[in-house]
Protein backbone atom coordinates (compact mmCIF):
# COMPACT_ATOMS: atom_id res chain seq x y z
CA UNK A 1 0.00 0.00 0.00
CA UNK A 2 2.72 2.40 1.06
CA UNK A 3 4.72 1.61 -2.04
CA UNK A 4 1.80 2.32 -4.31
CA UNK A 5 1.10 5.57 -2.54
CA UNK A 6 4.69 6.71 -2.85
CA UNK A 7 4.78 5.82 -6.53
CA UNK A 8 1.53 7.71 -7.00
CA UNK A 9 2.96 10.74 -5.21
CA UNK A 10 6.05 10.60 -7.39
CA UNK A 11 3.99 10.40 -10.55
CA UNK A 12 1.81 13.31 -9.47
CA UNK A 13 4.84 15.45 -8.65
CA UNK A 14 6.48 14.60 -11.93
CA UNK A 15 3.27 15.46 -13.73
CA UNK A 16 3.19 18.82 -11.97
CA UNK A 17 6.75 19.40 -13.08
CA UNK A 18 5.95 18.64 -16.69
CA UNK A 19 2.85 20.81 -16.56
CA UNK A 20 5.01 23.61 -15.21
CA UNK A 21 7.52 23.26 -18.03
CA UNK A 22 4.71 23.41 -20.52
CA UNK A 23 3.23 26.60 -19.17
CA UNK A 24 6.63 28.26 -19.54
CA UNK A 25 6.88 27.51 -23.22
CA UNK A 26 3.35 28.74 -23.76
CA UNK A 27 4.36 32.21 -22.75
CA UNK A 28 5.91 32.99 -26.13
CA UNK A 29 4.61 36.25 -27.55
CA UNK A 30 1.44 36.02 -29.56
CA UNK A 31 2.42 38.50 -32.21
CA UNK A 32 4.71 37.63 -35.07
CA UNK A 33 7.89 38.79 -33.37
CA UNK A 34 11.04 37.18 -34.66
CA UNK A 35 12.22 35.00 -31.76
CA UNK A 36 15.68 36.04 -30.57
CA UNK A 37 18.55 33.55 -30.42
CA UNK A 38 19.10 33.84 -26.66
CA UNK A 39 15.85 34.77 -24.95
CA UNK A 40 16.82 35.42 -21.36
CA UNK A 41 18.02 38.87 -20.44
CA UNK A 42 19.19 39.34 -16.85
CA UNK A 43 18.50 42.84 -15.64
CA UNK A 44 20.23 43.81 -12.40
CA UNK A 45 18.56 46.84 -10.96
CA UNK A 46 17.85 48.87 -7.87
CA UNK A 47 14.98 48.05 -5.53
CA UNK A 48 13.21 51.34 -6.25
CA UNK A 49 12.30 50.32 -9.81
CA UNK A 50 10.62 47.19 -8.44
CA UNK A 51 9.14 48.58 -5.24
CA UNK A 52 7.59 51.53 -7.09
CA UNK A 53 5.98 49.17 -9.59
CA UNK A 54 7.67 50.63 -12.69
CA UNK A 55 9.21 47.33 -13.79
CA UNK A 56 5.82 45.62 -13.76
CA UNK A 57 4.74 48.07 -16.44
CA UNK A 58 7.87 48.20 -18.58
CA UNK A 59 8.98 44.56 -18.65
CA UNK A 60 5.79 42.94 -20.00
CA UNK A 61 5.65 45.66 -22.67
CA UNK A 62 9.27 45.05 -23.67
CA UNK A 63 8.76 41.29 -23.74
CA UNK A 64 5.70 41.64 -25.93
CA UNK A 65 7.46 43.94 -28.37
CA UNK A 66 10.72 42.01 -28.70
CA UNK A 67 10.14 38.40 -27.66
CA UNK A 68 12.88 38.53 -25.03
CA UNK A 69 12.32 37.28 -21.52
CA UNK A 70 13.62 39.65 -18.88
CA UNK A 71 14.75 38.33 -15.51
CA UNK A 72 14.81 41.35 -13.23
CA UNK A 73 16.97 40.91 -10.15
CA UNK A 74 16.10 43.77 -7.81
CA UNK A 75 19.03 44.39 -5.50
CA UNK A 76 20.74 47.58 -4.42
CA UNK A 77 22.69 49.61 -6.97
CA UNK A 78 25.99 48.54 -5.37
CA UNK A 79 25.20 44.85 -5.80
CA UNK A 80 23.75 45.39 -9.28
CA UNK A 81 27.00 47.04 -10.40
CA UNK A 82 29.00 44.19 -8.84
CA UNK A 83 26.92 41.71 -10.83
CA UNK A 84 27.81 43.71 -13.93
CA UNK A 85 31.51 43.68 -13.06
CA UNK A 86 31.42 39.89 -12.84
CA UNK A 87 29.38 39.47 -16.00
CA UNK A 88 26.49 37.92 -14.03
CA UNK A 89 23.96 40.31 -15.52
CA UNK A 90 23.37 41.47 -19.10
CA UNK A 91 22.02 44.93 -18.50
CA UNK A 92 22.04 47.26 -15.50
CA UNK A 93 19.57 49.96 -14.49
CA UNK A 94 21.04 51.85 -11.56
CA UNK A 95 21.18 55.27 -9.91
CA UNK A 96 24.61 56.19 -8.59
CA UNK A 97 26.64 58.06 -11.21
CA UNK A 98 29.83 58.17 -9.15
CA UNK A 99 29.79 54.39 -8.78
CA UNK A 100 28.73 53.79 -12.39
CA UNK A 101 31.55 55.84 -13.86
CA UNK A 102 34.38 53.36 -13.08
CA UNK A 103 32.50 50.62 -14.93
CA UNK A 104 32.06 52.81 -17.98
CA UNK A 105 35.71 53.94 -17.86
CA UNK A 106 37.03 50.40 -17.58
CA UNK A 107 34.86 49.25 -20.47
CA UNK A 108 32.82 46.80 -18.38
CA UNK A 109 29.70 48.81 -19.15
CA UNK A 110 28.95 50.07 -22.64
CA UNK A 111 26.05 51.86 -24.26
CA UNK A 112 25.62 54.01 -21.11
CA UNK A 113 22.41 55.99 -21.42
CA UNK A 114 20.57 58.47 -19.24
CA UNK A 115 16.99 57.26 -18.77
CA UNK A 116 15.15 59.29 -16.18
CA UNK A 117 15.40 61.08 -12.90
CA UNK A 118 13.35 61.90 -9.92
CA UNK A 119 14.59 63.16 -6.60
CA UNK A 120 15.42 62.04 -3.15
CA UNK A 121 13.54 63.52 -0.25
CA UNK A 122 14.34 63.60 3.44
CA UNK A 123 11.37 62.34 5.39
CA UNK A 124 10.75 62.33 9.10
CA UNK A 125 8.11 62.43 11.84
CA UNK A 126 5.28 64.93 11.46
CA UNK A 127 6.35 66.93 14.54
CA UNK A 128 9.88 67.26 13.10
CA UNK A 129 11.83 67.04 16.40
CA UNK A 130 15.12 68.17 14.82
CA UNK A 131 13.55 71.16 13.10
CA UNK A 132 14.73 69.98 9.70
CA UNK A 133 12.02 71.90 7.87
CA UNK A 134 13.87 75.15 8.62
CA UNK A 135 17.07 73.90 6.98
CA UNK A 136 18.02 75.53 3.69
CA UNK A 137 19.41 72.37 2.11
CA UNK A 138 19.97 68.65 2.70
CA UNK A 139 23.42 69.13 4.26
CA UNK A 140 22.05 71.55 6.84
CA UNK A 141 19.17 69.16 7.46
CA UNK A 142 21.71 66.43 8.25
CA UNK A 143 23.55 68.76 10.63
CA UNK A 144 20.35 69.53 12.51
CA UNK A 145 19.53 65.83 12.86
CA UNK A 146 23.04 65.12 14.17
CA UNK A 147 22.95 68.05 16.63
CA UNK A 148 19.64 66.91 18.08
CA UNK A 149 20.65 63.27 17.96
CA UNK A 150 17.29 62.37 16.39
CA UNK A 151 16.90 58.80 15.16
CA UNK A 152 18.16 58.44 11.60
CA UNK A 153 17.57 55.25 9.66
CA UNK A 154 20.14 54.51 6.98
CA UNK A 155 19.89 51.90 4.23
CA UNK A 156 23.43 50.77 5.03
CA UNK A 157 23.42 48.42 2.04
CA UNK A 158 25.71 50.13 -0.47
CA UNK A 159 22.70 50.95 -2.64
CA UNK A 160 22.39 54.09 -4.75
CA UNK A 161 20.32 55.76 -2.06
CA UNK A 162 22.86 54.80 0.59
CA UNK A 163 25.71 56.23 -1.50
CA UNK A 164 23.72 59.43 -1.93
CA UNK A 165 23.07 59.63 1.79
CA UNK A 166 26.76 59.18 2.60
CA UNK A 167 27.73 61.95 0.18
CA UNK A 168 25.30 64.31 1.93
CA UNK A 169 26.85 63.50 5.33
CA UNK A 170 30.22 64.21 3.78
CA UNK A 171 29.09 67.63 2.57
CA UNK A 172 27.71 68.30 6.04
CA UNK A 173 31.10 67.34 7.50
CA UNK A 174 29.67 64.68 9.80
CA UNK A 175 30.60 61.05 10.18
CA UNK A 176 27.45 59.45 11.61
CA UNK A 177 28.78 55.89 11.59
CA UNK A 178 28.64 54.37 15.04
CA UNK A 179 26.52 57.15 16.56
CA UNK A 180 23.74 55.92 18.82
CA UNK A 181 21.03 57.73 16.86
CA UNK A 182 22.29 56.42 13.50
CA UNK A 183 20.86 53.00 12.61
CA UNK A 184 21.55 50.93 9.52
CA UNK A 185 18.93 48.47 8.24
CA UNK A 186 20.96 46.79 5.50
CA UNK A 187 17.74 46.29 3.53
CA UNK A 188 15.89 47.68 0.54
CA UNK A 189 14.09 51.02 0.45
CA UNK A 190 10.64 49.63 1.16
CA UNK A 191 11.78 47.71 4.20
CA UNK A 192 13.81 50.69 5.43
CA UNK A 193 10.73 52.93 5.20
CA UNK A 194 8.86 50.43 7.36
CA UNK A 195 11.65 50.56 9.94
CA UNK A 196 11.86 54.37 9.88
CA UNK A 197 8.10 54.51 10.32
CA UNK A 198 8.11 52.21 13.35
CA UNK A 199 10.99 54.08 14.97
CA UNK A 200 9.69 57.47 13.87
CA UNK A 201 13.10 58.38 12.52
CA UNK A 202 14.41 60.46 9.66
CA UNK A 203 15.55 58.81 6.46
CA UNK A 204 16.52 59.57 2.89
CA UNK A 205 14.31 57.97 0.25
CA UNK A 206 13.69 58.22 -3.45
CA UNK A 207 10.40 59.96 -4.09
CA UNK A 208 8.93 57.08 -6.10
CA UNK A 209 9.18 54.49 -3.33
CA UNK A 210 7.98 57.05 -0.78
CA UNK A 211 4.88 57.90 -2.81
CA UNK A 212 4.16 54.25 -3.47
CA UNK A 213 4.25 53.51 0.28
CA UNK A 214 2.90 56.75 1.66
CA UNK A 215 -0.41 55.14 2.59
CA UNK A 216 1.31 53.11 5.33
CA UNK A 217 3.62 55.80 6.63
CA UNK A 218 3.33 58.40 9.36
CA UNK A 219 6.30 60.24 7.93
CA UNK A 220 6.28 63.47 5.94
CA UNK A 221 8.70 65.18 3.61
CA UNK A 222 10.88 67.54 5.64
CA UNK A 223 13.51 68.51 3.07
CA UNK A 224 13.53 68.44 -0.71
CA UNK A 225 14.54 70.34 -3.79
CA UNK A 226 18.28 71.01 -3.64
CA UNK A 227 20.63 69.74 -6.28
CA UNK A 228 22.32 67.21 -4.02
CA UNK A 229 18.99 65.38 -3.93
CA UNK A 230 18.73 64.64 -7.65
CA UNK A 231 18.28 60.94 -8.32
CA UNK A 232 19.48 60.03 -11.78
CA UNK A 233 18.93 56.65 -13.40
CA UNK A 234 21.17 55.27 -16.12
CA UNK A 235 20.94 52.07 -18.09
CA UNK A 236 24.00 50.29 -19.46
CA UNK A 237 24.92 47.09 -21.20
CA UNK A 238 27.48 44.75 -19.73
CA UNK A 239 30.19 44.51 -22.38
CA UNK A 240 29.67 41.21 -24.26
CA UNK A 241 33.24 41.39 -25.55
CA UNK A 242 34.53 41.06 -21.99
CA UNK A 243 32.07 38.37 -20.93
CA UNK A 244 31.18 35.92 -23.69
CA UNK A 245 28.17 34.57 -21.77
CA UNK A 246 26.48 37.97 -21.68
CA UNK A 247 23.43 38.33 -23.89
CA UNK A 248 24.62 41.39 -25.81
CA UNK A 249 21.78 41.50 -28.32
CA UNK A 250 19.11 41.27 -25.64
CA UNK A 251 20.79 43.90 -23.49
CA UNK A 252 21.08 46.25 -26.47
CA UNK A 253 17.41 45.74 -27.26
CA UNK A 254 16.52 46.64 -23.67
CA UNK A 255 18.62 49.82 -23.73
CA UNK A 256 17.05 50.83 -27.03
CA UNK A 257 13.62 50.08 -25.65
CA UNK A 258 14.16 52.31 -22.60
CA UNK A 259 15.34 55.32 -24.61
CA UNK A 260 12.65 55.01 -27.29
CA UNK A 261 10.10 57.86 -27.31
CA UNK A 262 7.21 55.48 -26.63
CA UNK A 263 8.82 54.06 -23.49
CA UNK A 264 9.84 57.51 -22.32
CA UNK A 265 6.20 58.48 -22.56
CA UNK A 266 5.14 55.46 -20.50
CA UNK A 267 7.73 56.47 -17.87
CA UNK A 268 6.44 60.04 -17.72
CA UNK A 269 2.86 58.83 -17.27
CA UNK A 270 3.69 56.15 -14.72
CA UNK A 271 2.05 56.72 -11.36
CA UNK A 272 0.04 59.79 -12.37
CA UNK A 273 -3.31 58.07 -12.11
CA UNK A 274 -2.50 56.65 -8.69
CA UNK A 275 -0.48 59.40 -7.00
CA UNK A 276 -1.49 62.49 -8.93
CA UNK A 277 2.12 63.16 -9.90
CA UNK A 278 4.77 61.48 -11.98
CA UNK A 279 7.16 59.19 -10.14
CA UNK A 280 9.92 59.50 -12.74
CA UNK A 281 10.83 62.17 -15.30
CA UNK A 282 12.10 60.82 -18.64
CA UNK A 283 15.46 62.19 -19.75
CA UNK A 284 16.61 60.16 -22.76
CA UNK A 285 18.95 62.18 -24.97
CA UNK A 286 19.70 64.77 -22.28
CA UNK A 287 22.96 65.21 -20.45
CA UNK A 288 23.09 64.48 -16.72
CA UNK A 289 24.80 67.83 -16.05
CA UNK A 290 21.82 69.69 -17.49
CA UNK A 291 19.40 68.20 -14.98
CA UNK A 292 18.32 70.35 -12.10
CA UNK A 293 19.16 73.59 -13.91
CA UNK A 294 15.60 74.65 -14.40
CA UNK B 1 -5.79 43.89 13.82
CA UNK B 2 -7.93 45.33 11.07
CA UNK B 3 -4.98 44.62 8.80
CA UNK B 4 -5.07 40.92 9.62
CA UNK B 5 -8.77 40.75 8.82
CA UNK B 6 -8.21 42.63 5.55
CA UNK B 7 -5.47 40.15 4.72
CA UNK B 8 -7.72 37.15 5.42
CA UNK B 9 -10.48 38.60 3.28
CA UNK B 10 -7.96 39.32 0.54
CA UNK B 11 -6.63 35.75 0.70
CA UNK B 12 -10.04 34.24 0.11
CA UNK B 13 -10.79 36.83 -2.52
CA UNK B 14 -7.59 35.95 -4.40
CA UNK B 15 -8.30 32.23 -4.13
CA UNK B 16 -11.98 32.37 -5.01
CA UNK B 17 -11.48 34.79 -7.88
CA UNK B 18 -8.77 32.45 -9.13
CA UNK B 19 -6.21 35.26 -9.40
CA UNK B 20 -3.89 33.96 -12.10
CA UNK B 21 -0.75 35.41 -10.63
CA UNK B 22 -1.34 34.09 -7.13
CA UNK B 23 -2.43 30.68 -8.42
CA UNK B 24 0.69 30.56 -10.58
CA UNK B 25 2.92 31.39 -7.61
CA UNK B 26 1.14 28.81 -5.45
CA UNK B 27 1.46 26.14 -8.10
CA UNK B 28 5.14 26.90 -8.65
CA UNK B 29 5.79 26.74 -4.91
CA UNK B 30 4.14 23.34 -4.70
CA UNK B 31 6.06 22.12 -7.72
CA UNK B 32 9.47 23.38 -6.62
CA UNK B 33 9.23 22.33 -2.99
CA UNK B 34 7.53 19.06 -3.92
CA UNK B 35 10.28 18.11 -6.34
CA UNK B 36 12.99 19.21 -3.93
CA UNK B 37 11.42 17.01 -1.25
CA UNK B 38 11.15 14.11 -3.68
CA UNK B 39 14.86 14.43 -4.55
CA UNK B 40 15.77 14.64 -0.88
CA UNK B 41 13.76 11.46 -0.22
CA UNK B 42 15.52 9.67 -3.06
CA UNK B 43 18.88 10.68 -1.59
CA UNK B 44 18.04 10.75 2.10
CA UNK B 45 16.11 7.52 2.69
CA UNK B 46 18.70 5.11 1.20
CA UNK B 47 21.53 7.08 2.78
CA UNK B 48 19.76 7.12 6.13
CA UNK B 49 19.01 3.39 6.00
CA UNK B 50 22.64 2.72 5.10
CA UNK B 51 23.97 4.85 7.92
CA UNK B 52 21.55 3.30 10.39
CA UNK B 53 22.59 -0.26 9.56
CA UNK B 54 26.20 0.01 8.46
CA UNK B 55 29.14 -0.53 10.74
CA UNK B 56 32.32 1.23 9.73
CA UNK B 57 34.94 3.37 11.46
CA UNK B 58 33.95 7.02 11.66
CA UNK B 59 30.25 6.23 11.26
CA UNK B 60 29.34 8.39 14.23
CA UNK B 61 31.23 11.31 12.75
CA UNK B 62 29.28 10.96 9.48
CA UNK B 63 25.99 10.77 11.41
CA UNK B 64 26.95 13.85 13.40
CA UNK B 65 27.62 15.72 10.15
CA UNK B 66 24.18 14.70 8.86
CA UNK B 67 22.58 15.84 12.10
CA UNK B 68 24.43 19.13 11.84
CA UNK B 69 23.19 19.47 8.24
CA UNK B 70 19.59 19.28 9.46
CA UNK B 71 20.01 22.84 10.65
CA UNK B 72 21.78 24.23 7.57
CA UNK B 73 20.80 27.89 7.26
CA UNK B 74 19.00 28.36 3.91
CA UNK B 75 20.88 31.60 3.18
CA UNK B 76 24.19 29.80 3.50
CA UNK B 77 23.00 27.12 1.09
CA UNK B 78 21.73 29.88 -1.21
CA UNK B 79 25.08 31.62 -1.19
CA UNK B 80 27.03 28.45 -1.98
CA UNK B 81 24.66 27.33 -4.68
CA UNK B 82 24.93 30.84 -6.18
CA UNK B 83 28.72 30.67 -6.20
CA UNK B 84 28.56 27.42 -8.17
CA UNK B 85 25.78 28.47 -10.54
CA UNK B 86 26.96 31.98 -11.43
CA UNK B 87 28.14 32.39 -14.99
CA UNK B 88 31.66 32.78 -13.60
CA UNK B 89 31.22 29.75 -11.35
CA UNK B 90 32.22 26.13 -12.02
CA UNK B 91 28.68 25.16 -13.09
CA UNK B 92 27.95 28.42 -14.93
CA UNK B 93 27.71 26.63 -18.27
CA UNK B 94 24.46 25.03 -17.11
CA UNK B 95 22.75 28.45 -17.22
CA UNK B 96 20.76 27.50 -14.16
CA UNK B 97 21.05 30.65 -12.05
CA UNK B 98 17.72 32.42 -11.59
CA UNK B 99 15.65 29.44 -12.74
CA UNK B 100 13.18 27.24 -10.85
CA UNK B 101 15.76 24.45 -11.25
CA UNK B 102 18.24 26.42 -9.17
CA UNK B 103 15.69 26.72 -6.35
CA UNK B 104 15.00 22.98 -6.53
CA UNK B 105 18.72 22.25 -6.21
CA UNK B 106 19.13 24.58 -3.23
CA UNK B 107 16.01 23.24 -1.49
CA UNK B 108 17.03 19.63 -2.12
CA UNK B 109 20.35 20.40 -0.42
CA UNK B 110 18.46 21.88 2.53
CA UNK B 111 16.01 18.96 2.82
CA UNK B 112 18.36 16.01 2.21
CA UNK B 113 20.12 16.09 5.60
CA UNK B 114 16.73 16.49 7.31
CA UNK B 115 15.32 13.41 5.58
CA UNK B 116 18.56 11.47 6.13
CA UNK B 117 18.70 12.37 9.82
CA UNK B 118 15.10 11.40 10.47
CA UNK B 119 15.61 8.15 8.55
CA UNK B 120 18.64 7.23 10.64
CA UNK B 121 16.59 7.81 13.78
CA UNK B 122 13.53 5.91 12.48
CA UNK B 123 15.49 2.83 11.40
CA UNK B 124 17.81 3.06 14.39
CA UNK B 125 15.02 2.80 16.92
CA UNK B 126 13.63 -0.45 15.50
CA UNK B 127 14.26 -3.37 17.77
CA UNK B 128 17.57 -4.85 16.75
CA UNK B 129 16.19 -8.38 16.92
CA UNK B 130 13.71 -7.66 14.14
CA UNK B 131 16.56 -7.72 11.65
CA UNK B 132 17.70 -11.15 12.82
CA UNK B 133 14.14 -12.40 12.79
CA UNK B 134 13.52 -11.28 9.22
CA UNK B 135 16.78 -12.82 8.08
CA UNK B 136 15.95 -16.04 9.93
CA UNK B 137 12.70 -16.22 7.98
CA UNK B 138 14.80 -16.44 4.85
CA UNK B 139 14.43 -12.93 3.46
CA UNK B 140 16.85 -11.69 0.82
CA UNK B 141 18.85 -8.56 1.49
CA UNK B 142 16.47 -6.40 -0.57
CA UNK B 143 13.45 -7.90 1.16
CA UNK B 144 15.08 -7.15 4.49
CA UNK B 145 15.56 -3.50 3.59
CA UNK B 146 12.02 -3.20 2.32
CA UNK B 147 10.59 -4.77 5.46
CA UNK B 148 12.66 -2.51 7.68
CA UNK B 149 11.47 0.54 5.76
CA UNK B 150 7.89 -0.67 6.10
CA UNK B 151 8.39 -1.20 9.79
CA UNK B 152 9.79 2.31 10.22
CA UNK B 153 7.26 4.03 7.97
CA UNK B 154 5.87 6.34 10.66
CA UNK B 155 9.30 7.78 11.24
CA UNK B 156 10.00 7.92 7.52
CA UNK B 157 6.83 9.85 6.76
CA UNK B 158 7.82 12.17 9.60
CA UNK B 159 11.08 12.60 7.67
CA UNK B 160 9.18 13.61 4.53
CA UNK B 161 6.98 16.01 6.51
CA UNK B 162 10.00 17.63 8.12
CA UNK B 163 11.86 17.90 4.82
CA UNK B 164 8.90 19.41 3.03
CA UNK B 165 8.22 21.79 5.91
CA UNK B 166 11.84 22.88 5.83
CA UNK B 167 11.85 23.83 2.17
CA UNK B 168 8.39 25.26 1.62
CA UNK B 169 9.00 27.75 4.41
CA UNK B 170 12.51 28.88 3.47
CA UNK B 171 13.04 32.20 1.76
CA UNK B 172 16.77 32.96 1.84
CA UNK B 173 17.89 30.40 -0.71
CA UNK B 174 14.92 30.91 -3.03
CA UNK B 175 15.51 34.65 -3.09
CA UNK B 176 19.23 34.31 -3.81
CA UNK B 177 19.27 31.62 -6.46
CA UNK B 178 15.81 32.28 -7.91
CA UNK B 179 15.81 36.07 -7.88
CA UNK B 180 12.06 36.38 -7.23
CA UNK B 181 11.29 36.80 -10.93
CA UNK B 182 7.60 37.38 -11.57
CA UNK B 183 5.87 34.43 -13.22
CA UNK B 184 9.08 32.40 -13.24
CA UNK B 185 10.85 32.01 -9.89
CA UNK B 186 8.54 33.91 -7.56
CA UNK B 187 7.38 31.54 -4.84
CA UNK B 188 5.04 32.26 -1.93
CA UNK B 189 7.80 33.12 0.54
CA UNK B 190 9.73 35.48 -1.75
CA UNK B 191 6.46 37.09 -2.84
CA UNK B 192 5.66 37.74 0.82
CA UNK B 193 9.01 39.46 1.38
CA UNK B 194 8.50 41.58 -1.72
CA UNK B 195 4.96 42.64 -0.86
CA UNK B 196 6.13 43.65 2.61
CA UNK B 197 8.85 45.85 1.15
CA UNK B 198 6.30 47.32 -1.25
CA UNK B 199 4.16 48.16 1.75
CA UNK B 200 1.28 45.95 0.55
CA UNK B 201 0.74 44.36 3.93
CA UNK B 202 -2.74 43.07 3.11
CA UNK B 203 -1.47 41.14 0.08
CA UNK B 204 1.51 39.92 2.11
CA UNK B 205 -0.83 38.54 4.76
CA UNK B 206 -3.03 37.01 2.07
CA UNK B 207 -0.06 35.23 0.50
CA UNK B 208 1.16 34.00 3.87
CA UNK B 209 -2.30 32.59 4.60
CA UNK B 210 -2.22 30.78 1.26
CA UNK B 211 1.27 29.48 2.08
CA UNK B 212 0.10 28.10 5.39
CA UNK B 213 -3.02 26.56 3.84
CA UNK B 214 -0.84 24.84 1.24
CA UNK B 215 1.70 23.63 3.79
CA UNK B 216 -1.08 22.35 6.04
CA UNK B 217 -2.92 20.56 3.23
CA UNK B 218 0.19 18.64 2.24
CA UNK B 219 1.10 17.91 5.84
CA UNK B 220 -2.46 16.75 6.52
CA UNK B 221 -2.34 14.33 3.58
CA UNK B 222 1.01 12.95 4.72
CA UNK B 223 -0.25 12.64 8.29
CA UNK B 224 -3.26 10.65 7.08
CA UNK B 225 -0.90 8.34 5.23
CA UNK B 226 1.24 8.06 8.34
CA UNK B 227 -1.55 7.36 10.78
CA UNK B 228 -3.96 5.33 8.65
CA UNK B 229 -3.22 1.85 10.03
CA UNK B 230 -2.58 2.92 13.55
CA UNK B 231 -5.36 0.75 14.97
CA UNK B 232 -4.89 -2.27 12.77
Amino acid sequence: MLKRNLVLAAVVLFGLFLAGCQSKTEKAPREAVKPPAVKDVILATTTSTQDSGLLEVLIPDFEKKTGYKVKPIAVGTGQALKMGEKGEADVLLTHAMSAEKPLVDSGVAVNYKLIMHNDFVVIGPENDPAGVKQAKDSAEASKKIAEKGSVYISRGDDSGTHKQELSIWKVAGINPKGMKWYQETGSGMGQTLNVANEKQGYTLTDRATYLAQKKNLKLVIVAQGDKALLNIYHVMQVNPEKFPKVNGAGAKAFVEYLVSPETQKIISQFGRDKYGESLFYPDAGKKAEELGKK
Amino acid sequence: MELVWDGMVKAFELLLRGDREVLGITFLTLQVSGLATLISVIIGVPLGVFLALAVFPGRNVVVSIVNFGMGLPPVVVGLWVSIFLWRSGPLGFLNMMYTPGAIIVAQAIIASPIVTGFTIAAIGQLNHKIKLQILALGASRLQLLWLLIREARMGLIAAVIAGFGGVISEVGASMMVGGNISGYTRVLTTATVMEVSKGNFDIAIAISVILMLLAYTITFALTMLQQKDRHS
